[in-house]
């Protein structure tokens, strides 16, 4: 196939990581898709880089073991990375550059992409509106995920990040019946990894409904710059042409990231934080931007990216950016996992930022704004106060101390801790309520009469008021 | 004009060389390859011009045509920017998406103005008058709330030969001196230069905002510039966006710099539905957004901050109070680290260019409150005499939250208004999440003057037993740490109680409830005033009853729930607190006696 373009050359000067140098060739186009063939005639997919007079620089996706200077062939596709994209994507999988790793063949394309996608205009951006139900009450009331979000999950070393992913992709399929289009990343990810999200997919029924690309942990590293564009370029084309409500999982994001570093130091580039590229936040925001809803068009695309903080740092470069570019984080907690809280999600630091716009009269309930917050604040001041009986004991607090103490206890072990099983909405905003029960009146400052009134488990409330 | 040709030579990401460019300048403005992509030369070696280019340059080759005509990057200046959303250079994202649909497509050119619309022009200069740059020549009502002042540009002086009202496009010649030189309603002008004023001025009056913790802690001037740095999730764009919506100043300019597309959607979709507190208009009708995504080339990212100050300038020298929000700097910073990056210059501090400090400062310098630009000195045309100000408020996004990286260090050399955000405080979910014990205003001082005028001699000396209360209780919670609170005196208990109810009764403030996001100074004044007065009161009991008593008063549930009065006519029911919370201790001293 390499062989029906038409420029091939033979003029590598230097071969450096996963970076080939070459001579003076002309009419070579900056971002151009290119395909080496090496002595034994194995194929290899790179992009050029940079174009100069006198060298050009071209990226080896597969890595550049086996390249020679002198046998290794160039073609220049004069085009840049592009996606074919069919329907039939559904339910297939993909290597990390978006070939069939699951031997059913090409697919036939309705349409090629370049991966890199360009900008939503922001004016022609609809503003989000309709939460998403994860079944999740540390999400679903305290921060609602809405749709045509980005929404990363920071996890560490070791805990459930998958599972909680996995558990809210199952319901939201589940939620959609059928409609929903779940499309998976995978990113220097493990095959047990791999196979737990696959079979997780396969026993909710998911798979019909799935398109996953995959690089595997041992897969070329360099090829995972490729695969969020490639899963994202997929998503933009259900969404916006075929006018599905997409899902993408993107996991992990770490990699991807230690992926561009590696090609930054290759080309010696002057290193930002930890060695990365100045230009990550550039770079990751390109591909996080690529969510949201358009106006006057059905469809839209949310995206779970998970991302590994290393040594559990959340102001590792690759976090930090994430979280400012992204609408908030769900924060996974090593010490409620270790208490054995599943999902271990720490309310105090995961946040939606467009959880406003999908919450309310008309949407959750009236009253979730001021539940959420009264919820938060008492749990901070539990949190505190925990720290300070540490030190001082408890006989040192106030009978209304105490109580807060109690509900902090309660908040984490009943409402965070609900397991596998799914609550709905209503159910987590009875949860809340129950728990409020627990404290006097007079520490509820940030929620209305009314709402208690209304809401609040009737016995508790007499009680409180007695 | 001459017009300089070369070619393409290098492609570097959004980083361009071409050679064949002797005789260009720093900052031309360049048209790049057969798609003719906008760049601007950064650097020149010999015949070799580094040029930033705007949009992707994807597909771009070694040999292909780069021209220019030897000027700068110029902004259209004129009625029709009220209202409107550009990307970094100004460029019309709504003509833009009309031509192109959702997805913004490179190579992709729009007139910034409307070239078609017709505007009512009434001119305030009659013929045979004497002109100069700066001068006002006639208006415009350009929405319901913005008067267009149509300015003599720079360098035009002469006597006018004819002027006439009437309707006309910004193409069509509104006046004409003796020399013939012909007045539009449009100007055009560079960005990277600030505009010329006669002088700048003493700031002296607050920009009002309607949000407690800065209005009474730490007020800006207007004209003065502020910087609110911040870790991710503590609300630096939500504070921002607050302060878009409820600042008093007559033009808002939002520049949404390398941040995200639906926040920008969020401006777009609230504010033609929003009214402005004091006009009752549309807050769209004071407004100018300049959206740059973070996805969106990164040379026009860095080039947006100077399109918005242009504008703010441009506004200010019409005599107008001008307040620019720029989200956020440190992406700004980010794209000059990247060009910066890519032209392989030596990095200073975190791999920023070594000059980021000088950038950051003569942007924020840009700032400020002036006699406008006129002839009223030359000519004595005193009619013509206007101030005007710009003010800066910057948000900073910390990597890390680490205020010791230079973007943060840098700004708050120079900005008079620290507002330092606390991800302690987001994660209790008390926003606006600013630290009152770290944050700052260096204005205090100017304002004086006007809160004693307008408001009372009383504000400041509350502002700071304010701050002295919450400075205590930041003490005296180290003790609590140490002892626990139930061993502390019952003064120090009653002065933790008031603390919270600062904190929580006060200072936080809802920027989603329908009353609570927006404070009128008077009401804050009221507020303050109530609680410190509850305060004293409650200190007079302490030793004539038990403390238990004291913090079961229905005094703290009433302060509790006074931000909730409605914005108007609220001075009564104050009032009516005031003397309930003194009454409620007439009832305790009562008390007292007749346990006695």
């Amino acid at each position: 196939m390499a062989e029906l373009y038409s420029k091939a050359y033979r003029k590598i000067n230097e071969i450096k990581g996963p970076l080939v140098f070459l001579d003076n060739v002309a009419d070579v186009k900056f971002n151009e898709r290119v395909v080496l063939v090496d002595s034994q005639q194995r194929r290899k997919n790179g992009q050029v880089l940079e174009v100069g007079e006198r060298v050009i620089v071209v990226q080896v996706f597969e890595g550049s073991d086996g390249l020679d200077k002198k046998a290794t062939e160039i073609f220049f596709t004069g085009d840049v990375v592009k996606l074919p994209l069919s329907e039939e994507m559904l339910g297939r999988v993909f290597d990390g550059s978006g070939h069939p790793r699951d031997g059913l063949g090409e697919i036939f394309p309705e349409v090629e992409r370049p991966i890199t996608g360009s900008p939503i205009n922001p004016v022609s951006r609809a503003q989000p509106r309709d939460y998403i139900e994860t079944g999740i009450s540390a999400i679903d009331l305290m921060n609602t995920l809405v749709k045509g979000q980005k929404l990363p999950i920071f996890t560490g070393a070791g805990l459930p990040a998958n599972q909680v992913t996995a558990q809210i992709a199952r319901q939201v399929i589940r939620q959609s019946e059928g409609e929903l289009v779940v499309i998976f990343g995978g990113m220097g990810i493990t095959s047990r990894e791999y196979n737990y999200f696959y079979r997780q997919f396969q026993e909710s029924g998911a798979l019909a409904n799935a398109i996953l690309f995959l690089n595997l942990a041992d897969d070329p590293t360099i090829e995972r710059i490729l695969t969020p564009k490639m899963a994202l370029t997929t998503a933009e084309y259900f969404a916006f042409d075929k006018g599905k409500d997409v899902l993408v999982i993107l996991t992990d994001m770490l990699n991807y990231a230690n992926a561009l570093r590696e090609i930054s130091s290759a080309r010696e580039e002057i290193p930002g934080r930890r060695g990365y590229p100045g230009y990550l936040y550039t770079d990751l925001a390109t591909n996080y931007e690529r969510a949201g809803l358009i106006h006057g068009q059905p469809g839209s695309v949310t995206q779970l990216p998970i991302v590994t903080m290393p040594n559990d740092d959340i102001t590792h470069p690759v976090i930090d950016l994430t979280g400012y570019i992204t609408e908030g984080q769900i924060l996974l907690s090593r010490e409620l996992d270790r208490q054995g809280i599943y999902p271990p999600v720490n309310p105090l630091p995961s946040l939606s930022r467009l959880m406003n716009l999908g919450i309310g009269k008309g949407k959750t309930r009236e009253d979730h704004r001021q539940l959420q917050d009264q919820l938060y604040a008492l749990y901070a001041q539990g949190v505190e106060l925990r720290r300070l009986t540490a030190i001082i004991g408890s006989e040192g607090m106030g009978a209304a101390e105490q109580r807060v103490l109690k509900f902090t206890e309660r908040f984490e072990r009943e409402f965070v801790n609900q397991g596998e099983q799914p609550r709905s909405m209503q159910e987590s905003m009875e949860w809340g309520w129950q728990l409020l029960s627990e404290v006097p009146r007079s520490e509820l400052r940030r929620v209305e009469d009314k709402f208690v009134e209304q809401y609040m488990p009737g016995k508790a409330a007499e009680a409180v008021a007695a | 004009m001459s017009v300089i040709a070369g070619q393409i030579s290098r492609v570097s990401g959004p980083v361009v060389q071409a050679k064949g460019m002797e005789g260009i300048k720093i900052r031309d403005l360049v048209q790049v390859g057969q798609l003719g992509l906008m760049g601007e030369v950064i650097e020149i070696k010999g015949d070799l011009a580094s040029i930033q280019v705007y949009e992707e340059t994807d597909g771009l080759t070694v040999g292909e045509p780069v021209s220019s005509e030897g000027i700068p990057f110029l902004v259209e200046l004129g009625p029709g920017l009220i209202g409107s959303i550009y990307d970094g250079i100004q460029r019309p994202l709504e003509v833009i998406s009309e031509q192109t649909g959702a997805f913004i497509r490179r190579g992709t050119t729009a007139d910034p103005l409307p070239r078609e619309r017709r505007w009512p022009f009434e001119p305030t200069v009659a013929v045979g008058g004497r002109v100069g740059p700066g001068d006002i020549i006639g208006t415009v009502q350009e929405s319901s709330t913005v008067l267009h002042k149509i300015m003599v540009p720079e360098g035009v002086n002469g006597v006018i030969a004819e002027i006439k009202g009437g309707e006309y496009t910004i193409e069509e010649p509104v006046a004409q001196l003796e020399d013939g030189q012909e007045l539009f309603l449009r100007q055009r002008c560079p960005i990277r230069r600030p505009r010329p004023y006669l002088e700048k001025i003493a700031a002296s009056i607050p920009l009002v905002t309607g949000q407690r913790i800065f209005d009474v802690l730490f007020p800006v001037t207007k004209g003065g510039s502020a910087i609110i740095p911040g870790p991710f999730g503590s609300g630096k764009t939500v504070t921002q966006q607050t302060l878009a919506k409820w600042s008093d100043a007559d033009i808002v300019i939002y520049v949404g710099c390398g941040e995200r597309g639906n926040e920008m959607t969020e401006v777009l979709t609230e504010f033609p539905q929003l009214e402005d507190p004091r006009s009752g208009e549309p807050l769209m009708n004071r407004t100018i957004l300049i959206a740059n995504t973070s996805n969106m080339p990164v040379a026009a990212r860095e080039t947006s901050i100077y399109t918005g100050i242009t504008f703010a300038e441009y506004y200010r020298d019409m005599g107008y109070d001008v307040a620019l929000f720029a989200d956020s700097t440190s992406r700004w910073a980010e794209a000059l680290r990247e060009i910066s990056g890519r032209l392989e210059e030596i990095p200073g501090e975190e791999g920023y260019p070594p000059y980021l400090a000088s950038r950051i400062a003569s942007f924020y310098e840009r700032s400020g409150r002036v006699r406008c630009l006129s002839s009223a000195d030359q000519n004595g045309q005193q009619d013509q005499a206007r101030e005007g100000s710009v003010t800066v408020i910057g948000a900073v996004s910390p990597p890390g939250g680490d205020f010791s990286e230079p973007v943060t260090q840098n700004s708050l050399r120079i900005a008079g208004t620290f507002w330092g955000l606390d991800a302690q405080l987001a994660y209790s979910r008390h926003f606006p999440a600013i630290n009152w014990l770290t944050s700052y205003s260096l204005y205090l001082d100017a304002l004086k003057n006007w809160y004693d005028q307008e408001l009372s001699e009383e504000f400041l000396q509350m502002r700071a037993e304010l701050l002295e209360i919450l400075q205590r209780e930041d003490e005296l919670a180290k003790t609590v740490q140490l002892v626990g609170r139930e061993s502390l005196s019952d003064p120090d208990k009653l002065l933790l109680q008031i603390a919270r109810t600062i904190r929580d009764d006060f200072l936080r403030q809802s920027a989603f409830h329908e009353i609570e996001a927006y404070c009128p100074l008077q009401k804050q004044f009221y507020m303050m005033k109530a609680i410190l007065s509850f305060y004293q009161h409650c200190r007079g009991l302490l030793g004539k009853r038990p403390y238990a008593e004291i913090e079961a008063r229905p005094g703290w549930e009433q302060l509790a729930r006074m931000r909730y009065f409605e914005n108007e006519d609220f001075a009564p029911k104050y009032e009516q607190l005031l003397k309930e919370l003194v009454a409620d201790g007439g009832a305790v001293q009562q008390g007292v006696s007749q346990d006695q």
